[in-house]
């Protein structure tokens, strides 16, 4: 039985309590120190400020919706859903179609994956499972750079470098060797689908490679020695270990690109040729949703000319939206729970 | 001075969980009391009833009346003004970050309202006295963070940091667990001096602690009072044979 | 230790080893690929911007056209006076979203905020200029700094609001309870303790909000719209950095072309200074000698 008297001996060497002289103890006057209220109005007034800003939010992406609808609803009027099938876009009789912008959309964007994907894959399983240590955070780090550079500079550098390259070296070589095939068709004139398509994938190759690396990681050690103990290779490892487990999220990265690539406006607008033309030549000049608002908006006369514009750009909203919420679906099935970060 | 605290029929619920039974108990004035128990007993929840602080966690519940002085505690006072008369220590010191040692003692001052320059400087010397940290850091007040100290030291500016609004009651939740036995030696030194200004409820789950500081002592078990009165007799006479089978170690 | 072919397992084929050298070769090359083109924009900018970037580049505003020299002054200047207009708007109601969805919406009202921002996250720029036209310009019946301010502010809100909920989420729920424990409000505790902590985090938030909403160029090209001429009235429109460099690039003529390269130079400049300067502020309000 525990037998301890109170006041018990102090331990050795205490410290000596430095003498508590008091220099005022307010509490024997009468008036407390804090005369502060009880904060309830203030904490009240408080959270309805920090919810109306949350409401503010709600309240935007309804505002983009209204707008929207508002702004098109003439040109819905007139054409319908057909709008989106037939390619007729002439200002001077007041006849629009979108197809053209629709199918320039989707191709620059194909293209964009099919070049974009692979290159981002290379450098997220190089930076994830082959890389060094110390040149991984580098590496990373400067392709997250790419990220930041605005697209009116993609856009500049495209014109004036990429093009001609293109022009001289790139697209003569495709039309020799592969001009069977039908996509490299045409005179090369280095403005077109080929290069919007190639400043797309540059620009969409951070994000999903930003992705791809996120799930990659995400993979539990175990599933990667899993595999090497039955003696695969590294690759093998990668491919069965890693690859195979992300593969939701993998996927996902891809869409956020293709979100990113759908909704891409400047650099895509400054080397596309914007004509609205319908060709299997990637070496043709196109047109998209983005790329034609950006041109013909300020210039828009006549109100059925701008609802018009406004319609594609509902469109694009619509489409983007959708891809975008799919993505983040597959992201989230992989890193379970962690809210996926919000790409630049 | 302090004051004494009376509770009577306390219960508190975590959702629909209750986790303290119909607890009634009188805290003594300028006293310790300390409130042992195993893991899990209700202990800090108790102890964070009486300065409110289980309603800052979501869907819980109170019922029962806690007095304080004069004051009651839940009907009548708002929440707020119970915590600036009653300082709280937790178990893990957890000064602000980005403050200096001064901006820590100062914070509770400084955040009601208080902002003469003068007296704050004397009531900051005057906590970190009380709470024997001045002589240590007297030099870097100002330039140094609360966090760059050692943990000992950041315990004790975490006392400092809540004497210095002048509670009545100093609540205490395992001060010491997260310590090394000299700066344990060192807060146990202080909470003998510090009684005799104030009322100190302490939780621990080392009753050599309890037995050391406080006069009384409550035993807690499964979220009831199992027995309270004066440490001298839980320890060595306990009328309860759950309390006798705690002391003696036969669990917890 | 028996090998493999004793065991009459067959060794790791010649065919799977080359497999595994062209995966890293390829993944190499990959890397190669995508940091060529970086090398290659930051390398042009310089090369072909620094030359025409002197004072009268900095203080002028351009010449009629053909006639050369004149410089980008007034589309610095726009840029600022727009960046400003969103940031007064972004930031306040990016913050406030932020500290609503970490302190008071872990519930299904705050998980439809946090779902709406990544929607607003993903709207592409140009269409949220379409809506700044909408609300702005036809109201105010001429393009605006304003409206460009209102459509680069509607942009930074959401990446300011996730970032300002991660950074707040991180700051232990015992350092708040030690300013209820001293008897604060809520509200002042979230403000001058939560927030105070978790302050370095959100500023870079808005910092990554500011860098990127900085280039944008599509949702300018019809609400601030640009200007030959000075404008420091919000209700005018307003040159741009990015719209100038954008109608230079563009236009037929070399002398412009030339401007074109030294704007971008000054935009991606004006980035990266941003983005450093900010860092070196949060850096001088932190306490000194911290462990």
């Amino acid at each position: 039985m525990a037998n301890r008297a109170l006041g018990a001996p102090r331990l050795s060497g205490p410290q000596p309590v430095a003498e508590s002289k008091v220099i005022a103890d307010s509490r024997t006057q009468a008036e407390p120190l804090i005369k502060a209220g009880s904060g309830h109005v203030s904490d009240s007034l408080f959270h309805i400020a920090m919810l109306g800003c949350g409401v503010c939010v709600l309240a935007l992406v309804s505002l983009i919706i209204y707008e929207l609808a508002r702004g098109s609803s003439l040109s819905w009027h007139a054409f319908g859903w057909k709008f989106f099938f037939r390619s007729e876009w002439d200002p001077v009789n007041d006849q629009f179609g979108a197809w053209a912008f629709v199918y320039g959309t989707l191709i620059s964007s194909l293209v964009a994956l099919a070049i974009g994907v692979p290159l981002a894959l290379g450098v997220a399983v190089f930076i994830t499972e082959m890389s060094p240590r110390w040149l991984k955070g580098p590496l990373a780090f400067t392709t997250e750079l790419l990220a930041a550079i605005p697209s009116v500079i993609y856009g500049l550098w495209a014109i004036f470098v990429l093009v001609p390259i293109l022009r001289q070296y790139l697209e003569p070589f495709l039309g020799k060797y592969f001009g069977w095939t039908g996509l490299f068709e045409g005179a090369p004139y280095g403005i077109g689908m080929l290069a919007a398509g190639i400043i797309l994938a540059i620009m969409v190759v951070p994000i999903i490679s930003s992705i791809t690396r996120e799930v990659m990681t995400a993979v539990p050690q175990q599933q990667r020695e899993a595999v090497l103990a039955l003696g695969a290779t590294r690759w093998e490892m990668i491919r069965t270990g890693v690859l195979r487990n992300a593969r939701a999220g993998i996927f996902g990265g891809i869409i956020l690109g293709l979100g990113r690539a759908l909704g891409e406006t400047m650099a895509v607008t400054m080397v596309i040729g914007n004509r609205p033309e319908i060709a299997r030549s990637l070496f043709a000049p196109g047109y998209t949703m983005a790329s034609v608002i950006a041109n013909e908006f300020s210039e828009a006369t006549g109100n059925t000319y701008l609802s018009a514009l406004i319609e594609i750009g509902l469109a694009l909203f619509l489409l983007t939206i959708v891809v975008n919420i799919l993505a983040q679906i597959l992201i989230w099935s992989v890193t379970r729970g962690m809210p996926a970060r919000s790409h630049a | 001075m302090g004051v004494g605290i009376k509770v009577e029929h306390l219960n508190a619920w975590f959702g629909k969980t209750q986790s303290l039974h119909d607890i009634s108990m009188d805290i003594q004035a300028n006293h310790a009391t300390a409130i042992i128990g195993p893991s899990g007993c209700g202990k800090s929840t108790f102890v964070r009833c009486l300065n409110r602080m289980h309603e800052t966690i979501p869907d819980t519940r109170v019922s029962g009346e806690v007095r304080m002085g004069d004051l009651d505690v839940y009907n009548g006072t708002a929440a707020v003004q119970i915590r600036r008369r009653v300082g709280m220590v937790f178990q893990k010191p957890n000064p602000f970050p980005t403050m200096s040692i001064y901006d820590n003692v100062a914070a509770g001052l400084r955040l009601n309202g208080f902002h003469d320059r003068k007296r704050l400087d004397e009531i900051v010397e005057r906590s970190l006295k009380l709470s024997a940290l001045w002589d240590e850091v007297k030099e870097n007040l100002r330039k140094k963070s609360g966090a760059s100290l050692s943990g000992g030291q950041q315990q004790r500016l975490c006392i400092a940091r809540a004497l210095a609004v002048e509670p009545q009651v100093l609540l205490m939740d395992e001060p010491c667990s997260a310590l090394d036995p000299i700066s344990t030696g060192k807060i146990e030194e202080l909470i003998f001096q510090l009684k005799e200004k104030f009322t100190i409820v302490i939780v621990t789950h080392n009753m050599q602690q309890a037995s050391r500081v406080a006069e009384f002592t409550g035993f807690f078990l499964m979220g009831r009072l199992v027995e309270f009165d004066r440490t001298e007799k839980i320890f060595t006479t306990p009328s309860d044979k759950r309390t006798e089978d705690y002391i003696t170690g036969r669990f917890g | 230790m028996p090998d493999s072919s004793s065991l009459g397992l067959p060794s790791i084929s010649i065919w799977r080893r080359s497999k595994n050298a062209a995966a890293t070769f390829g993944a190499a090359a990959a890397v190669i690929l995508v940091l060529l083109p970086l090398v290659a924009i930051f390398g042009y900018l310089v090369y072909k911007g620094i030359g025409s970037l002197n004072w009268a580049f900095l203080t002028q505003i351009p010449k009629p056209v053909g006639e050369p020299g004149g410089g980008m002054a007034n589309a610095i200047a726009g840029t600022c006076l727009i960046l400003f207009i969103a940031s007064c708007i972004g930031v306040p109601i990016g913050i406030g979203a932020g500290i609503y969805l970490a302190e008071y919406g872990r519930n299904r009202f705050g998980d439809l905020v946090r779902f709406t921002a990544d929607v607003l996250n993903g709207v592409p720029s140009i269409v949220i200029g379409i809506v700044a036209y909408a609300i702005v310009v036809l109201s105010q019946g001429h393009f605006s700094a304003l409206a460009g301010g209102v459509a680069l502010g509607i942009m930074m809100i959401p990446t300011i609001t996730r970032a300002t909920e991660e950074m707040l989420l991180l700051v232990p729920q015992t350092i708040r309870e030690a300013a209820y424990g001293l008897g604060v409000a809520r509200w002042r505790t979230t403000l001058s303790i939560t927030l105070r902590t978790a302050s370095s985090g959100v500023i870079t938030g808005v910092m990554l909000a500011f860098a990127r909403v900085a280039g944008e160029t599509a949702p300018l090209l019809f609400t601030a719209f640009g200007n030959q001429y000075w404008n420091w009235k919000i209700n005018q429109p307003t040159a741009a950095l990015s719209l100038q460099v954008f109608t230079y690039a563009i236009s037929p003529f070399d002398e412009w072309h030339r401007q074109a390269w030294a704007g971008a130079l000054i935009l991606i400049i004006l980035i990266v200074l941003s983005v450093s300067a900010v860092r070196i502020a949060a850096g001088r309000g932190m306490l000194k000698g911290t462990s």
